[in-house]
């Protein structure tokens, strides 16, 4: 019997009921598997080939130092990659300090109550709200509203009002703000995952040797969150970079013959005197004197040329503006963000989308090419975020 | 090393803090240069484009012009309160859009630049040459249940429709001109913001048909097939001359800018829309849209000379005007009514 029971076992053991399912199953999971990682890498793949085959011989160097053209055979990226590139400095520096900042307050901070609820299901909900409508919102307060300091904050010095319009409107700085506003939510949401995965444990210890909570969190916490929040940073900062819809609203344009910043070479402008929407002296009987540093051309209110040399001190009527050419130290100080913030701009998804839409072959060409490079600076990026991650993670010793 | 990390990152963002609070003196001192704006319609986009480019090439960089497009209604919406210095539209300025525009005391100069012909397509394996204005109306009219061509006197073959959005102007101007009333339309059809998608789906379709502006066809003429419009005077092929001398009705269409009245003032703006007029009809030919001829391009430049401001359309698309009738149209600024 004993032998029986043994043999028994046996079989079951070799032969149990449902084998041949279960097996079935588990190698239908793998192809399943595989299946499902085709058609995703198939699609990316497909793309990058068709857009490569469409695009790839206009990815020149003129390509990039060229600005957009009527004539698709001059037609360049020069004004969308550098706009693109301003407006992306300006929203990563908004969105990072305020979204992680934000992100350890909730996580670490924040006491468990009702309000805390409400701010974590508006954080959450924020991230599913249409791109659009926070264009709209831009326009409300940024355009119209700040960009508009004459009309709504007269009771502000001349100084601050014409510096908010300078600022304000549709200017770099409005984009850059709406599209920290977009990616907030991302990089919160990263930055509290991240944090709530450093082991509670770290911040007893920490906690027990009399470490005060800031202490805790700098020195404990958030370097090990910080791979993680690199990577929400990087996802965000990616999805503001292909982000049309809002930039279109508070006025991306999309035909822009000149750049935010000066190069060597370039024509210079200098207006002196604040100036109203139509470019007339809102004073046209004031006068400033000026100090002139560059060899150039006066221009007067009435349109009247007259050629200036370096050293000279001269009294101009405001309205009047100054054209010379720029040196190196001219487009040293271009780079001050005073100087491009408030400019106009446009960026790589607006041209994209205006070079798609027309009718002549060769412009879906440079559609095709413009989008070789937004895939590869985007590339470029999430390499980045691993890379760094990676660097990160290697460093942490737990 | 993690301390020191965060150090860094200290400084950066107090370094950044101090730039963007410099930000606001510095930027008082460097004031931008004169930029004309220019927003609205993605039809006429492509000829302000080129007359831009143009422009600032002559002037060596000196007068900056920047271009928009953000739609012919979200362009004049702009234009009205003052944020732009000129409009692109695909249609005539509408009676609510003067009423916005003489509350904010914005007045403005129209200026058609040129025409464009809404063509309608088949697939070029379709028979079908020609149709009337009341077969267009059958195919397009709102609840129409037309579904085959053999409907509208055509061979036995299934219709695909296929046409631009609601916010397009094509839209809103074909809907005029054919149902006689802007916007009515049939639903069940495939529309599309981006003409190509149009293109696209007519060309890959032996029984598609749609309808967008004449450069798409001219540009795609070896896989659509353009359609003849009888309007009661025999059918006429679509093409820049038939769209130039009228005969191409009713639906070709004039194109236009507005041009704030107070900046026109400026010496620059003046010098550019000077230069627009001038160059608008070479532009407009090598981008594909129709000339206006040449002595209505005199009466507007004269017009922008000497500021003369309103509307000849009374708040109205005008369908199927000749242009040698709507240049000699009085100018008003407030809504007509019929």
């Amino acid at each position: 019997m004993a032998v029986t029971d043994v043999q028994a076992v046996r079989d079951i053991t070799a032969r149990p009921p449902g084998l041949g399912a279960r097996k079935f199953k588990d190698s239908a999971f793998i192809v399943w598997g595989i299946i499902a990682t085709i058609v995703g890498l198939g699609t990316l793949v497909t793309l990058v080939t068709d857009l490569a085959h469409d695009g790839g011989h206009r990815v020149t160097s003129a390509f990039f130092t060229s600005f957009p053209s009527s004539e698709p055979a001059l037609a360049g990226i020069l004004s969308a990659w550098v706009g693109s590139l301003l407006v992306i400095a300006t929203t990563a520096l908004f969105a990072i300090p305020i979204g992680i900042m934000a992100g350890i307050y909730l996580e670490e901070y924040a006491p468990k109550n009702p309000i805390t609820s409400a701010i974590e299901i508006a954080v959450n909900n924020l991230a599913g709200v249409p791109s659009i409508l926070f264009g709209l919102m831009a326009v409300g307060i940024f355009v119209q509203f700040l960009g508009n300091p004459n009309k709504w904050f007269g009771f502000l010095p001349e100084g601050v009002r014409e510096a908010g319009a300078h600022l304000f409107g549709q200017s770099i700085l409005t984009a850059g703000i709406t599209l920290s506003l977009l990616i907030l939510p991302v990089v919160i949401v990263a930055t509290r995952e991240a944090v709530r995965s450093v082991p509670r444990e770290m911040r007893h210890g920490a906690l027990a040797v009399g470490a005060t909570k800031w202490q805790t969190t700098q020195h404990h916490v958030l370097p090990y969150a910080l791979p993680g929040v690199v990577t929400g940073v990087i996802i965000g900062i990616s999805r503001a970079l292909g982000e049309t819809a809002p930039l279109i609203m508070i006025g991306g344009l999309t035909f822009v013959a000149f750049l935010p910043i000066t190069r060597p070479g370039d024509a210079t402008f200098e207006t002196i005197g604040m100036l109203d929407e139509y470019g007339a002296a809102v004073d046209p009987n004031a006068t400033e004197t000026v100090h002139i540093t560059h060899d150039g051309v006066v221009v007067l209110p009435d349109f009247t040329e007259r050629a200036v040399q370096a050293g000279q001190t001269l009294e101009l009527p405001h309205g009047s503006s100054i054209q010379s050419t720029a040196d190196w130290g001219d487009a040293i100080a271009s780079w001050n963000p005073g100087h491009w913030l408030g400019q106009e701009f446009t960026v790589m998804p607006i041209q994209m989308f205006n070079w798609t839409s027309r009718p002549q072959a060769e412009f879906l060409e440079l559609a095709a090419a413009a989008g070789i490079v937004l895939l590869a600076i985007t590339l470029l990026m999430n390499g980045t975020a691993i890379y760094l991650r990676y660097r990160l993670r290697k460093s942490i010793k737990w | 090393m993690h301390t020191q990390i965060f150090k860094t990152l200290g400084k950066v963002a107090i370094a950044s803090a101090a730039v963007l609070a410099l930000a606001g003196p510095a930027s008082a001192q460097t004031a931008a240069p004169f930029t004309i704006q220019i927003d609205g319609s993605s039809t006429v986009f492509p000829i302000s484009e080129a007359v831009a480019e143009g422009f600032q090439q002559t002037t060596a960089g000196r007068i900056r012009v920047a271009v928009g497009e953000s739609g012919s209604s979200a362009g004049l919406r702009k234009f009205c309160r003052g944020e732009i210095h000129i409009a692109d539209s695909s249609r005539p300025i509408r009676s609510s859009e003067m009423a916005t525009c003489a509350a904010a005391g914005i007045q403005y100069v129209e200026i058609p630049v040129a025409f464009d012909g809404v063509t309608v397509v088949v697939h070029p394996s379709n028979p079908i040459r020609s149709m009337t204005v009341a077969q267009l109306r059958e195919i397009w009219r709102p609840g129409s249940d037309v579904r085959n061509f053999n409907q509208v006197g055509g061979p036995n073959l299934a219709m695909q429709l296929y046409g631009p959005g609601s916010a397009s102007g094509t839209f809103e101007y074909f809907t005029e001109a054919v149902n006689g009333t802007a916007r009515s339309s049939r639903t069940d059809y495939t529309p599309s913001e981006d003409d190509n998608v149009l293109v696209q789906g007519v060309a890959n379709n032996p029984g598609g048909l749609a309808y967008f502006g004449l450069a798409y066809y001219e540009e795609n003429q070896s896989r659509l097939h353009a359609v003849a419009i009888d309007n009661g005077n025999g059918p006429v092929v679509p093409s820049q001359a038939t769209v130039r001398d009228g005969t191409y009705a009713p639906l070709s269409r004039p194109i236009f800018i507005y041009v704030n009245a107070a900046a026109l003032r400026r010496p620059q703006v003046q010098q550019f829309v000077q230069y627009y007029i001038n160059n608008a009809a070479a532009v407009s030919e090598r981008v594909g849209y129709v000339a206006l001829p040449q002595a209505a391009y005199a009466t507007y430049l004269q017009r922008a000379q000497r500021r003369q401001v309103g509307t000849a359309f009374g708040g109205r698309a005008t369908i199927g005007a000749s242009i040698e009738e709507v240049v000699g149209r009085r100018l008003v600024q407030t809504p007509v009514s019929e």
